[in-house]
């Protein structure tokens, strides 16, 4: 069985990610593209969950991956069945959508004849929906997958997520108070909200490196305000913060400690710890190698100090909280002190940097000139 | 211009090499991620030999000195010399804080919960931290980028890692003690480091092949009157005694003795390490299978070759018996031109290719020798490698080929993958580590087409390449082919075949070293 990860790895992922950096990367130099090369495929999260915890998230981000690599060649139209095709795999990725949608609704509208585009873009898609939803339509089991997709029941949060609901639910009592079905419309509403500025800048102003926060911005949105989060969705604002490591190194380095720390009562009730520190390691070790200083240095310098030092205490914090969690039993009157330890900390760091990806996504550089300048390339 | 940059960048080596703590930092980084590729190896297969050191653990524990050597609760009897047995007893103070069952000398037996594993892999990568100041104080002087190539090769060693870290055994440490001692001897120090290579024979007496290489050089090159011999003399003497000297007291020695030299066993462990004995067991088994078809009477022991616990037997029917003493006399034999080199010139640069020599012709001629001896000769020989082209492309070839032998050591399919990838890795960093680093000019990077040009150096010769291409088509053969023609039927052969090949690798690897050894 786990051959059969490791293999679906290989062939989907590994692949666009190769087509991604070869993609947005191949300006950059080579030491630095083969290190964020690197560090995107050596990501410890997913290498837990997909191989430790054992779950196929490496099909879906690689095609999702593929998409993004599609976009950045200016390929849409494959870009949209890649991404349906992720879609289908799982709808997770869905929280992806909104950045997809935003940004190829906002290049669809400058072109020459915005409708037909859309139309054709609308194509795209629900052709790939057709095609993979075709045996299901036959037998009209449509309606039960649909069902299993939206396991309302389960309640707006399992266990210690570090989300919106669970952080704030230390002090309201969300599920005392409302039920599932209101719950579930809040929810929504919440995180219509919140992925609405990051979706209105794309299309208002579409952009490759817009793209990519936005991408980040909307999963970071949808794992914060949505029903139902598990703590293996921080995968998916993981994947789009790895992109960018070039630009924004900071952004990237609190993303995965966020990640990592969020993961760790999962990992130990799987019996990973040992190795969840080794991974967890291994990658703080890559982000710092010495004799690629010299090359990495301008990435390194361009962090922002802010972030940084978040990012300091959050390490030292949650280093401290895991050690307690593995060493200490908790009091008999809190026995999941730790759990929601751990959860509000890297809640308060997600916030911080959403904040920060909202602002970096705000202030780039306007685009009207790259999107016709991309326009006179491709004519 | 390029002759300007080229000094300017000899300079910036230069002092960059005087600094004391020169490579600290890498040495740090390298070390701490190949401790967590070692954590990542915590749950692997491990063998007989996790029991035989948990044994240990709790025979220093539980028993008086008097007893250690003379004990039988267990078969694994303690057989290493008196220093690994203190190193034992202080582990075991550990030990019984973690889980007091490990060192519990019957509830004990044979126990292998978690708490022992990771008790036990951790005490094995905490000793591995002298493997690493050994590497960096003989490295400290080199340019860092050759630095870094000998902690590349050394740190993440396929060999290290399967036969320390998943096999499970101490060798890091001992080969770290052994890098310590010629890393003195490098420096000039010459008492410290024939101390430091008495405690080593202390700890593993197998280390004790390369006693005559010291012992010339020494007499040589340190004892230039009799205050410095008596000095040596006295200071060998003090750390023997301090390790045997107790056991001694006891009256114990004849006992001691005898665990250490159990020359009872048979002239080849179960799986014929790749060496001489090796290839004269298999001409010998030809030569009584063709005179069996010719007709003749030819007695035939079945699996007599099988070394382990129990003891003589006719091993050879149809070439000579070899005794002990023979083989002892061999070893001797194929080192007396090192030796003889040594006490004709006795000079500081010589002194670690004739001590990988040394190992080798043990190796290679020794009695009862395991396949995990090879790591005794192939780890020094990288601190050769690193300054010279001709003992690079020996180096290579003879990494990979011993490796590769290593690998029935492993022989669950769990650990078919990590092995074969960390041989994989293993060859192409150390190819582009060496191409780089004797390409006519370095630069800090290097682009790939410049790399190919300059690759001609670091060329293997066509004999080497299809002899490596041949162990691919022997490993296919040993996995796949030889189920699919033979199926249950001579099961010992994919073994046979993989020491055999190897062995003739490893004695033309002898016989080159052998060459350096003359030109010296």
């Amino acid at each position: 069985m786990r051959w059969t990860v490791l293999t679906s790895d290989a062939i989907i992922f590994f692949p666009a990610v190769f087509a991604f950096s070869m993609a947005f990367h191949h300006q950059r130099r080579f030491d630095e593209s083969a290190w964020a090369f690197a560090v995107i495929l050596l990501q410890p999260a997913l290498i837990l969950i997909d191989h430790g915890h054992f779950q196929y998230n490496c099909i879906s981000l690689g095609l999702t991956l593929g998409a993004v690599a599609s976009i950045c060649l200016h390929r849409d139209y494959l870009a949209s069945v890649l991404f349906c095709l992720a879609l289908n795999h799982k709808q997770m990725s869905a929280y992806y959508a909104p950045a997809f949608f935003a940004y190829l609704f906002g290049k669809s509208i400058r072109k020459k004849n915005p409708i037909f585009e859309v139309m054709k873009l609308g194509v795209a898609v629900i052709g790939t929906f057709l095609l993979c939803w075709w045996p299901f339509l036959h037998s009209r089991t449509a309606e039960a997958v649909l069902l299993r997709l939206a396991p309302l029941q389960r309640g707006i949060f399992e266990d210690y997520v570090a989300n919106f609901w669970c952080a704030s639910s230390l002090v309201v009592k969300w599920k005392q108070i409302f039920p599932n079905t209101v719950l579930a419309y809040l929810a929504l509403f919440a995180t219509l909200v919140s992925f609405l500025p990051s979706v209105v800048q794309q299309i208002r102003s579409p952009s490759h490196r817009g793209f990519l926060l936005s991408l980040f911005n909307s999963s970071l949105s949808f794992y914060l305000f949505s029903y139902q989060v598990h703590e293996k969705s921080i995968l998916l604002p993981l994947i789009p913060a790895s992109l960018l490591i070039l630009e924004d190194f900071s952004l990237y380095r609190g993303m995965i400690l966020c990640a990592m720390f969020s993961m760790f009562p999962l990992l130990r009730r799987d019996g990973l710890v040992v190795p969840y520190i080794a991974t967890f390691a291994l990658h703080l070790l890559l982000l710092n190698v010495p004799f690629l200083e010299k090359s990495l240095s301008h990435v390194k310098e361009r962090q922002h100090p802010s972030l940084k030092y978040m990012s300091d205490g959050l390490l030292f914090t949650g280093c401290l909280i895991d050690l307690l969690y593995l060493l200490i039993e908790p009091p008999p009157r809190y026995p999941f002190l730790f759990e929601a330890l751990n959860s509000l900390l890297v809640f308060i760091c997600l916030v911080l940097i959403g904040l920060h990806s909202h602002i970096q996504q705000w202030s780039a550089t306007s685009t009207h000139e790259q999107i016709d300048a991309d326009k006179v390339k491709m004519n | 211009m390029r002759g300007t940059k080229q000094q300017q960048q000899h300079e910036l080596q230069r002092q960059q090499a005087q600094k004391p703590m020169n490579g600290l930092r890498e040495v740090l980084w390298m070390a701490s991620v190949a401790t967590c590729i070692k954590m990542l190896l915590m749950p692997t297969y491990h063998s007989t030999d996790f029991e035989v050191h948990r044994h240990w653990l709790a025979l220093t524990a539980s028993l008086p000195l008097n007893q250690w050597y003379i004990d039988e609760t267990s078969p694994w009897t303690l057989d290493y010399p008196p220093f690994f047995a203190w190193f034992e007893y202080v582990l075991s103070f550990f030990a019984r804080i973690v889980d007091p069952v490990i060192v519990d000398l019957t509830r004990g037996l044979k126990y292998d919960a978690a708490s022992a594993v990771y008790f036990q892999r951790g005490s094995v990568m905490c000793s591995d931290l002298l493997l690493f100041l050994g590497t960096w104080r003989f490295c400290r002087n080199f340019p860092l980028k050759l630095q870094i190539l000998s902690y590349l090769a050394i740190f993440f060693s396929p060999g290290l890692l399967m036969v320390d870290h998943i096999h499970f055994q101490y060798n890091g440490f001992l080969l770290g003690v052994l890098l310590l001692s010629v890393s003195y001897l490098k420096e000039g120090n010459d008492l410290t480091g024939g101390i430091m290579f008495a405690i080593l024979l202390c700890f593993k007496h197998l280390f004790a092949i390369a006693a005559p290489v010291y012992f010339v050089y020494l007499l040589r090159h340190y004892c230039h009157d009799l205050a410095r011999f008596l000095k040596l003399g006295f200071s060998v003497m003090l750390v023997i005694l301090t390790a045997f000297g107790p056991f001694l007291y006891y009256g114990q020695i004849a006992q001691v003795l005898r665990r250490l030299f159990p020359f009872g066993r048979g002239l080849c462990h179960a799986y014929w390490a790749p060496n001489f004995w090796a290839l004269y067991n298999a001409v010998d088994k030809m030569l009584s299978y063709l005179l069996r078809m010719l007709g003749f009477d030819v007695v035939m022991e079945k699996a007599a070759m099988t070394g382990g616990l129990v003891g003589d037997s006719k091993a050879h029917a149809i070439l000579p018996q070899i005794t002990p003493g023979l083989s002892m006399f061999l070893v001797l034999l194929s080192m007396s031109p090192c030796l003889i080199k040594i006490w004709r010139k006795p000079r500081r640069d010589n002194l670690l290719i004739c001590v990988v020599y040394a190992y080798t012709c043990g190796y290679i001629f020794g009695w009862h020798v395991h396949e995990k001896a090879s790591l005794h000769f192939v780890i020094p020989l990288v601190l050769a490698a690193v300054d010279s082209v001709k003992v690079a492309k020996e180096y290579y070839f003879v990494s990979i080929v011993s490796y590769y032998s290593l690998f029935p050591l492993l022989f669950e399919p769990r650990e078919y993958p990590v092995k074969m990838i960390f041989l994989v890795l293993h060859s192409t960093a150390m190819w582009y580590g060496f191409a780089i680093n004797f390409a006519p000019q370095t630069q800090t990077s290097v682009k790939e087409s410049e790399l190919k040009e300059r690759n001609g150096c670091m060329s293997l010769c066509i004999k080497k390449k299809m002899f490596i291409a041949g162990l691919v088509g022997l490993e296919i053969y040993v996995q796949l082919i030889h189920h699919l023609v033979f199926e249950e039927r001579l099961p010992f052969l994919p073994l046979m075949l993989i020491s055999v090949y190897c062995s003739i690798g490893l004695m033309y690897a002898w016989l080159k070293q052998l060459s350096f050894v003359i030109e010296l």
